[in-house]
């Protein structure tokens, strides 16, 4: 068991203008599972291969507890990893294929197949111990990667993105079953996913990636509270939180009809701010004030139904740059959904908004 | 197979490029066409036009064949020209092979049974006569046994190594390297015979007048001959069968490529991240290799062994222009070349082709398994 530490860690591809991870710095604890997320191209593959010694480290240092790895070769850093197609001997049975790593070590046979044989248990792979990867399923072939990195009680587990090649209701099943095996086996686990979902329900702690930087590394309900910027608040969450362009007006942030208050301190003397307030944080107002929305689809998911519609006067931020307009977005109850085509009126709860620098994209207030 | 991954369809080829190769073959034939004309003297250029005109004679006559064919079908009722069409299309081929491959097959087993001229049935007295009495013929199936072993273990094994090692350098310098190693596959067995005797050379050559010693023209003999040593006489010395080993260089020499193209398209075609999971699993670069990719690319090796095997086994003419049959380094397909021409038997050296023929039917039926069983898996 150890922790990990990022310092200052830096990986520059020759050729490319800018370094694809910029002097990361995060403490991963002892035990802890720590999930990277971000969009493509982020970098959150990279930093878990630069653990793993498949990449190399071009600045800062990288420790598995006390120890400086950064150099180190990937069999010298007692990590296992999952691979995102599972990487598995095409030519090896699955119980050769688990054992791989105890043969190269030099572990004894009996003791090699008293490994494999519990962590097939574990991982319902018994019946299937002889067979080649080829004849296994989808489910039982990730089952197998898992096994692999279990067998051997590394100090780390690295999973790169491990379901994102299962089918939707598998993807759910397993999620569940790593997380608890890993609260189980007490290992230090990297996962790297860039299904925010996945990093919400598994991460003891999630870290978000842009870029190459880190944009924000909380536990998943903190950073679903307190977005530290408009990236993380409109990445973290599905649906997305809607993010607004408002002006700042007497006593708080002006909402079409309503202003929300914010305190004069945290708005720091600016005209504009980005306003985000999730979709489940706004209530149908009776008495006509609030955000004047026109509803244009009505999405009913039989306890929530999700209105779509264009609010007067207020636009969505483009977050993801694709140019694209996005509808104001608001859950509200199942039973009694409004019609499509109807005006409602919508306030946001209160204490539930999150108001941001226009210019910088950072936080205001707590 | 992974043979088709040796073209890489992505790699953009600029306008430049493409003409300087074309120049490069306009410049070669050229060049080739003033060789041919001046080498050949009087008579080069007709040969060269002869040469072109069986060319194009060749491809056009097939061409015309087939559009006549196709047409004579065509004018039959619809349902007769489907029923016909496949046979009119494959029949050509079919025809081809009866009379080029499977008729001269049967007149050769059947002339095994006669005797010189093939006047005279004489039983199986031609293969008593060479498994019994014949002075060299056990020496030939001993030399054909050596080169049946060393030729493909060598040739799989280089292979795999130039595909190993060319595969870690960048694009282009790979891209020249396996140009080069690949060059002498092109070059026909006579041609290499006559580069590698200048090599292994032992006896011409003029006397210096000073030291009154031969002028070592030989290469090797040259290079042994700076460090004082004695000639060699590297195609005639039978003792530790010296003149079939360096032989069965000069056929290595000329596999090597064939190998290494195919077996280095089966390693690219190996998952990187099976590789990066045997390193992070602990293996070192050479427990990887032998762990791990020699075990995914085994059905490309069983198929450049089994080829380079079956080349092995028939070679002939690479002893024989070696001139080598006379020092007892004749294998069954340079045994059959002087019994045919040297001793005028055509009853032995029937039997000596139908001792190779059945030699290779078992290697070819299990390369024909292997391949139905490949094709069965993809």
């Amino acid at each position: 068991m150890a922790t990990v530490t990022f310092k200052d860690a830096t990986r520059h591809y020759p050729g490319n203008p800018k370094p694809t991870i910029d002097k990361l710095n995060i403490d991963i604890n002892d035990g802890e599972l720590m999930v990277f997320v971000g969009p493509s191209g982020c970098g959150k593959s990279t930093s878990l291969r630069m653990l793993a010694g498949l990449e190399e480290v071009n600045g800062g240092q990288i420790f598995i507890g006390d120890r400086d790895v950064t150099n180190l070769s990937p069999k010298d850093r007692d990590v296992a990893m999952v691979f995102q197609n599972y990487a598995l001997y095409p030519h090896m049975s699955v119980a050769d294929n688990m054992g791989f790593a105890l043969k190269i070590a030099g572990v004894a046979k009996d003791e090699i197949k008293k490994r494999v044989d519990e962590a097939a248990k574990i991982l319902d792979l018994a019946p299937y111990l002889e067979r080649k990867p080829k004849a296994l399923s989808g489910g039982q072939r990730q089952r197998v990667a898992m096994g692999r990195a279990i067998v051997r009680s590394p100090q780390v587990f690295l999973m790169d993105e491990p379901l994102s090649n299962l089918d939707a209701k598998l993807r759910v099943q397993t999620r569940t079953q790593i997380a608890s095996l890993q609260r189980r086996l007490g290992v230090t686990t990297l996962y790297v996913t860039h299904d925010q979902t996945e990093a919400m329900t598994m991460g003891d702690r999630v870290a978000v990636l842009k870029d190459g930087y880190l944009m924000q590394c909380d536990a998943p309900r903190y950073m679903y509270d307190h977005p530290n910027n408009v990236f993380v608040a409109g990445f973290i969450g599905s649906p997305a939180m809607n993010l607004l362009d408002l002006p700042v007006v007497d006593g708080g942030v002006k909402l079409g009809g309503y202003v929300v208050p914010v305190s004069r301190e945290d708005l720091g003397g600016a005209t504009h701010v980005t306003y985000g307030i999730r979709p489940e944080d706004m209530d149908l107002s009776t008495d006509g004030t609030g955000l004047e929305l026109v509803v244009d689809v009505v999405e009913e998911l039989g306890a929530d139904a999700y209105i779509y519609g264009t609010a007067a006067g207020v636009n969505q931020i483009d977050t993801d740059g694709d140019g694209g307009s996005k509808p104001f977005l608001a859950r509200v109850d199942g039973r009694r959904p409004p019609k499509r085509g109807e005006t409602v009126h919508l306030k946001p709860k209160p204490n539930h908004s999150h108001v941001f620098n226009a210019d910088s994209g950072q936080r205001l207030g707590k | 197979m992974a043979a088709d991954a040796v073209v890489d369809p992505d790699a953009p080829e600029s306008g430049v490029w493409k003409w300087v190769k074309i120049g490069f073959f306009v410049v070669v034939a050229v060049g080739l066409i003033a060789i041919g004309t001046s080498t050949a003297g009087a008579n080069g250029g007709l040969k060269l036009a002869n040469a072109l005109i069986a060319i194009v004679g060749g491809v056009l006559g097939a061409m015309v064949l087939f559009w006549l064919l196709n047409k004579l079908v065509e004018m039959l009722p619809p349902k007769w020209e489907e029923r016909l069409k496949p046979y009119v299309f494959i029949g050509p081929a079919i025809a081809a092979i009866a009379v080029f491959l499977v008729f001269p097959a049967v007149q050769t087993v059947q002339g095994s049974f006669y005797n010189a001229d093939l006047s005279k049935p004489v039983g199986f007295q031609n293969y008593v006569y060479l498994f019994t009495k014949d002075p060299d013929f056990k020496s030939t199936l001993v030399n054909t046994l050596l080169w049946t072993l060393i030729v493909p273990t060598v040739t799989v094994i280089l292979g795999l190594l130039v595909a190993t090692l060319t595969d870690k350098l960048n694009p282009v310098s790979e891209k020249y390297a396996k140009m080069f190693i690949f060059l002498p596959m092109a070059i026909s067995l006579v041609g290499s015979a006559g580069i590698w005797k200048l090599v292994y050379d032992s006896s011409s050559g003029n006397i210096d007048p000073q030291t009154g010693e031969l002028n070592r023209i030989g290469l090797l003999n040259a290079i042994i001959g700076f460090f004082g040593k004695d000639q060699v006489g590297w195609l005639q010395t039978v003792d530790m069968k010296l003149n079939t080993l360096c032989i069965i260089i000069v056929f290595v020499w000329t596999q090597v490529g064939y190998a290494m193209v195919l077996l280095s398209a089966a390693i690219k075609g190996v998952p990187e991240d099976t590789i990066e999971a045997g390193r992070i699993d602990g293996a070192g670069e050479r427990r990887i290799f032998f762990s791990i990719v020699v075990p995914q690319i085994m059905p490309t090796v069983v198929t450049v062994f089994v080829t380079v095997l079956i080349g092995a086994m028939k070679v002939g003419d690479l002893v024989f222009a070696f001139g080598a049959d006379a020092y007892n380094a004749n294998v069954i397909g340079s045994k059959f070349i002087t019994t045919l021409w040297t001793d005028s038997d055509l009853g032995k050296s029937s039997a000596i082709v139908v001792v190779l023929l059945i030699a290779v039917i078992p290697i070819l039926i299990y390369q024909v398994r292997t391949f139905r069983r490949e094709e069965a898996m993809r």
